[in-house]
């Protein structure tokens, strides 16, 4: 295979040593691994790893996110920590934290490069190298729960981050699709996926499922509804609840506003906050 | 391909085989040579294969879920309602092909004839062609790294039976990664008339469309539009406006201002259009009246305007 590109951008971190550096450079403190999957594209994997770290959070969990999804990354405009650098100490990369507390950690392929509109343009080997470092050199320090968000499909990054994370078990998935029949198909794949990789799937998560007219209050089911809990009884795995659409989260979200203490006010926290508590509370279930 | 070394330098550049990193590659010999240099010899039988084939769009978008299967779909059956034009959708997202769902093709098979795989066809002047036909069950999963599907989307472009066609639409998955390279550098000896970029109002989405122009002015991949889907949803009962996917930014059309590419049009929400692609059928055959389709026609109108004035011409856009 010929390549034609250029190497593209580096991943030389910005090296200024920072002052706060937690102790164990791998994921060795971290309790419990959840990568957020789905076959399909633009469902809300990002969103939902977002929302879910901030349930997490309000739960009194100490959280991570890994964004893995190079060519796309979006968590960190979602969190508000765009154009932050990750620094260097001894233990390794050190993450970012979009919280004063810290009590959320946050690393993505956004941080490393030099304008947010430059285009990843790699295949896969060195996507799968970054992945690697992104496991092995991050300085996670002690987690409770780091959240794997992935871009869409079951190919390279996905095997990179179920290989590299392997040894850190336990590690769950939590299986994100909207309600209709064209999402539902691709998210099959992708429990089949979960299947073959020896993947434990915490659950389906239903996202998108209404949206309330503000004008007249009427529900209308603008991606249909129902398909994820279908799916997740055809599948013999936990269904863990709707997520409903809420156009002033997705605003909030987009002009950056204080996403963090608006999100309790959301209709979608309730049904977030559901969800947490049952992966808090959940062991992992087997696809059988 | 499993264990390339972290530093390899990439098969096509100067210090293949010669780097440190290459040392204790098993390809080493192989790259030091200089073989991995050589272009792929099935450029140059796509190029003939696709002498057929008058125009090439790609479907392409950064973010997944913004509605390129649905456009490629609804574009292909725009154009093949003009019964003496031959439109034919290729279908490249390897790991998430729904367009086999979407035009009502589920559970076909592909067959093998002398002349190459046979497409599935919808109409007579409609095929279609995705690796959902090559699957025995609809679970599936297509758990592939980029070298394999790469080798897939060679063999569609290759060893496909397109015979003689108008356009041919190829849809791709989300990102700028392996299948968009792949598509590009296969077809870059026989001229891609340009792409067509989807996208949502918000700014979510228009960050990674920034990062697909961006893909294209790389890879010097002509563009013949941004489409903006979802723009306004119209409320089935009080039939006022609302916005789920808020333009917080000004949408699609100040992107496009401030890029200097033009916009072909805005595609309301209508939950009818997700219905229709989950019956497998044409929307604009369906609601022929409603505000969706006007908008996909004049936008279809738009790119046979565009491919009008941009006859193919023989030129290597992408000899770097």
């Amino acid at each position: 295979m010929t390549a034609l590109f250029p190497p593209g951008i580096s991943w030389e971190p910005a090296a200024p040593l920072s002052s706060y550096c937690p102790e164990p450079g791998n994921l060795a403190g971290v309790r419990h691994i959840i990568l957020v999957l789905s076959g399909k594209g633009g469902v809300g994997k990002s969103t939902i790893s977002t929302e879910l770290a901030l349930a997490l959070r309000h739960a009194g969990k100490k959280v991570g996110i890994l964004d893995v999804d190079l060519c796309g990354p979006s968590i960190p405009r979602m969190l508000r920590a765009q154009g932050r650098a990750v620094h260097q100490c001894d233990s390794g990369w050190v993450p970012v934290f979009v919280d004063q507390e810290q009590s959320i950690s946050l690393m993505s392929v956004g941080f490393l490069l030099e304008s947010p509109d430059e285009a990843v343009v790699w295949r896969g080997p060195k996507k799968n190298a970054l992945i690697k470092q992104f496991v092995s050199d991050v300085a996670w320090g002690q987690l409770d729960y780091l959240v794997v968000d992935t871009p869409p499909g079951t190919s390279d990054e996905h095997m990179a981050a179920v290989e590299a994370l392997r040894p850190y078990s336990p590690l769950g998935a939590l299986v994100v699709t909207t309600p209709q029949a064209v999402s539902v198909g691709d998210v099959r794949r992708e429990l089949t996926f979960c299947r073959k990789t020896g993947l434990q799937v915490v659950g389906v998560v239903e996202n998108m499922s209404g949206f309330v007219c503000p004008h007249c209050a009427e529900c209308t089911n603008v991606f249909s509804r129902g398909g994820g809990e279908a799916l997740a009884r055809l599948a013999g795995v936990p269904f863990l609840g709707s997520v409903p659409l809420d156009p002033e989260l997705t605003r909030s979200l987009e002009e950056g506003r204080d996403f963090i203490r608006d999100f309790p006010k959301s209709p979608a926290f309730p049904a977030l906050s559901s969800i947490a508590q049952k992966v808090l509370s959940g062991a992992p279930a087997r696809l059988s | 391909m499993e264990e390339v070394p972290q530093g390899c330098p990439g098969t096509g550049s100067a210090q293949a085989g010669r780097g440190a990193s290459c040392q204790g590659c098993p390809n080493q010999r192989l790259c030091a040579s200089g073989a991995g240099a050589a272009p792929d010899p099935a450029i140059e039988e796509i190029k003939e294969k696709m002498k057929t084939v008058k125009h090439k769009i790609l479907v392409l978008s950064g973010k997944g879920g913004v509605g390129k299967s649905t456009f490629s779909a609804h574009l292909a059956h725009g154009l093949a309602e003009d019964e003496n034009t031959q439109v034919a959708l290729l279908d490249i997202d390897i790991c998430g092909p729904s367009i086999p769902k979407i035009m009502g093709l589920e559970g076909e098979q592909v067959h093998q004839s002398g002349s190459g795989w046979s497409p599935v066809f919808v109409e007579d002047n409609l095929g279609v062609m995705s690796v959902g036909f090559l699957l025995s069950s609809p679970d599936d999963a297509v758990i592939w790294r980029g070298p394999k599907k790469n080798g897939m989307i060679k063999q569609f472009l290759r060893d496909v039976d397109w015979g003689e066609v108008d356009y041919l639409i190829v849809d791709t998955p989300p990102g700028t990664s392996d299948e968009h390279l792949s598509a590009v550098q296969y077809l870059s000896a026989a001229h891609i008339d340009g792409a067509v970029i989807i996208t949502t109002p918000q700014e979510v989405s228009l960050q990674d469309v920034r990062k697909e122009i961006n893909f294209c002015h790389k890879v010097k991949l002509p563009i013949i539009g941004v489409v903006e889907n979802m723009s306004v949803f119209i409320c089935p009962k009080c039939k006022k406006e609302s916005q789920i996917f808020p333009p917080t930014t000004g949408g699609a059309e100040v992107m496009c201002q401030d890029l200097k590419i033009p916009l072909l049009g805005k595609v309301p929400l209508d939950p009818h259009i997700g219905k229709s692609c989950d019956k497998g059928q044409s929307f604009l055959m369906d609601a022929p009246d409603s505000p969706a389709t006007l908008a996909y026609r004049s936008i279809i109108q738009r790119i046979q305007e565009f491919c009008g004035h941009h006859q193919p011409k023989e030129e290597h856009f992408l000899s770097s």
